[in-house]
């Protein structure tokens, strides 16, 4: 059976491309590249030029990027590393629908003593930047708000959040996991302070992250140990990671067009036709401003994991913001904080696609959805009691 | 990705017994849309009073609608006094076995059998009826609920009880009072968890103090106060005196009944020392923040 994999906000295929540069540095090119022979110099070389890549994407300086083990060490570094080096400001400014990589963070933050302020959303996944503004003030000592929502693909005004925050001499971080690799980004144009990616959101390997921190940002080392990463990230590199890394930013460049135009097509192709084919269902998030690969769709009166193991017979692989998928028993926090209701939320389903994915894939799953969803509004004690 | 049996698999994908008798002789609903799974029972009994055809209609996860169709398949042929001791566990044996995780759907099973027996023997009940004192607000349950699936499940810890009965899954401010359930149940069983600092009762160095204070408002209260959109933070120790402030909605939460100074003082009363005196921070309050005391 035929693998779709429409769970690209979760993790990518790695690219060939990438793959193919990788593998050198395992058997062959193994050397240290902090060492002084030529066998590890080289490889140092490749480390450098990865870096080039990466910041030729992100539009900053090299020495600006600071590689990591994956996205949830980049976030903690910049907001634990921010306020080590500013102790004396004790508000955090974050908000509701952040990935649990910043939220769980902030929350253990309130718990030693710091006042942490989480900002709501409305239905449609959006900040009120009114609010913000009249927050921020001289105890602040970071705000942290992300690129785009991994669950429903919102994006969220970074560049006029980062020149409001900084105007006022407060760090600013973004975690752009989601959007590194599917709309531009150019950050020499925008103050934005501290910014994490993953490495495996956009077709490199899994173990490999990125630190932006833009030059003269105050920011206190994370990992202590030798010289690697200017001081500010010990431990040898993961230099496979890295120069896959890099591989895949000089990609994702090259099909930014593609990622905005094909992929988002259809994307909208599916979105649309699953909508018109399943009454009672519904998108969740920003249809204005949102990822051009992703759609989270509630269908009203049945459960997400019960959709998912349907779509799973057909090699479908999709995502759901229900209780039941998490091993949790509340639905997605990102749902609940837009007032999504109950019903609503677990049975929200997420479809996130790639420049992998083909119009045949789309097709045959706009084919099986409307038979998986009535199939189990037939099992449904609500279907017919709540009024359609 | 849950590991399901096949048994359960089967179940899921080609569900037995779907639908809804039609002038059932008992009918039993239990969960809501809120709570992510619900389940409602009918059962029609033959001439000698055993159950001659069950259905069901369920809203939930694989498990939740695997376990609904073994339920009408355990309970087809049996007296109500036979249905009657049909466990939880039977029905997950059954199913050989399910995710710990997904244990309170088989709970719900044999709720929903209940409730439907009930409202065959009363006539009325059809709604499965809360007993005793709602521990958990969050998802509803009672003291009797979690006391009953502790002795049928034999079960130790909180987070066996969550996956149970959900009790305690929520904003988790009701760990506490589990905890003290399955101690009162459980007893010698139940392993000694050895805190981090002295619990109640042994003499405290002012430092053990401040952090048994600090680790009671993270744990006993800001979860709670949080489930309904609120805050509290610790502004300061002296002594016996905790002074507080109340962040966000709290004026609007279900507490509100008492004031939340109170609240606070009796948990760290509990938890701490019985010397506890919380006052309330007023000067740091935020603007706007009406607090009805």
């Amino acid at each position: 059976m035929q693998t779709i994999y429409f769970d690209n906000n979760a993790t990518t295929r790695v690219a060939d491309e990438v793959f193919e540069v990788m593998q050198p540095y395992f058997c062959e090119l193994y050397g240290n590249p902090s060492s002084m022979h030529t066998f590890g110099g080289q490889v140092g070389v490749r480390v450098r030029e990865a870096r080039e890549q990466v910041a030729a994407l992100l539009g900053c300086h090299p020495g600006e990027v600071i590689f990591t083990s994956c996205g949830t060490e980049s976030d903690s570094t910049a907001i634990l590393g921010t306020l080590a080096a500013v102790p004396h400001r004790r508000k955090v400014i974050t908000t509701r629908v952040e990935h649990p990589a910043v939220l769980t963070v902030c929350r253990d933050l309130e718990n030693r003593g710091y006042h942490v302020i989480e900002l709501g959303v409305d239905k449609q996944g959006r900040l009120d930047l009114d609010e913000l503004e009249s927050l921020l003030d001289d105890d602040t000592a970071i705000v942290t708000v992300m690129a785009a929502n991994n669950e429903t693909g919102t994006i969220f005004p970074i560049e006029r959040i980062a020149e409001m925050v900084t105007e006022r001499g407060i760090t600013f971080h973004t975690d752009a996991v989601q959007i590194v690799g599917k709309v531009p980004l150019n950050l020499s144009e925008t103050p934005i302070h501290l910014l994490s990616l993953s490495g495996h959101k956009l077709h490199a390997a899994k173990g490999v992250g990125v630190l932006y921190v833009r030059k003269g940002t105050r920011i206190a080392p994370f990992l202590l140990g030798g010289h690697q990463e200017g001081g500010r990230r010990a431990g040898t590199e993961n230099v496979p990671g890295i120069v896959g890394l890099g591989k895949a930013c000089e990609l994702a460049a090259r099909y930014m067009d593609d990622e905005n135009t094909r992929v988002k097509a259809l994307r909208d192709k599916l979105e649309s036709a699953i909508l018109a084919g399943c009454p009672d269902s519904r998108i969740n998030g920003d249809p204005e401003n949102r990822l051009p690969n992703t759609t989270n769709i509630s269908f009203e009166y049945i459960e997400g994991e019960a959709i998912l193991l349907m779509l799973d017979r057909f090699g479908i692989c999709a995502s759901s913001g229900s209780a039941c998928t998490s091993g949790s028993l509340e639905p997605s926090h990102v749902l609940r904080a837009m007032g999504v209701p109950f019903t609503a939320a677990h049975g929200s389903i997420r479809y996130s696609l790639s420049r992998y994915n083909t119009e045949d894939e789309v097709d045959f799953t706009i084919e099986k959805m409307p038979q998986i969803i009535e199939r189990l509004r037939e099992l449904s004690p609500f279907v017919g009691q709540v009024s359609v | 990705m849950w590991e399901y049996t096949d048994k359960v698999r089967d179940h899921f994908f080609n569900p037995r017994n779907v639908g809804e008798i039609e002038n059932a002789d008992g009918v039993g609903e239990v969960g809501s849309l809120a709570c992510g799974d619900a389940l409602k029972l009918t059962f029609k009994l033959d001439k000698d009073g055993r159950i001659a055809d069950a259905k069901f209609k369920t809203f939930g996860c694989a498990s939740a609608i695997a376990t609904s169709s073994v339920l009408t398949e355990l309970i087809r042929g049996k007296t109500l006094d036979e249905a009657m001791n049909v466990t939880n566990k039977d029905i997950a044996d059954y199913l050989g076995g399910l995710p710990e995780q997904k244990m309170h759907c088989s709970v719900m099973g044999r709720e929903a059998l209940e409730a439907a027996i009930a409202n065959y023997q009363g006539g009325e009940v059809k709604k499965h009826e809360l007993e005793g004192h709602v521990v958990c607000t969050c998802f509803g349950v009672t003291d009797v609920e979690i006391e009953r699936v502790v002795r049928e499940n034999d079960l130790t810890t909180v987070e066996q009880v969550t996956n149970y009965c959900k009790a305690g899954g929520g904003c988790g401010g009701c760990h506490g009072e589990i905890e003290k359930i399955i101690e009162r149940i459980q007893g010698e069983k139940v392993a000694p968890h050895a805190p981090p600092v002295p619990r109640k009762g042994k003499k405290l160095t002012n430092i053990q103090k401040m952090q048994l204070i600090q680790q009671t408002i993270n744990e006993q209260i800001r979860p709670a106060l949080r489930a309904h959109g609120g805050n509290i933070e610790l502004i300061d120790i002296e002594g016996d005196k905790v002074t507080v402030a109340f962040r966000g909605m709290c004026a609007q939460c279900h507490l509100a009944e008492f004031t939340m100074k109170d609240v606070v003082e009796t948990k760290l009363r509990e938890f701490v020392s019985e010397d506890i005196v919380v006052e309330e921070d007023k000067d740091s309050v935020e603007e706007g923040h009406v607090h009805k005391g």
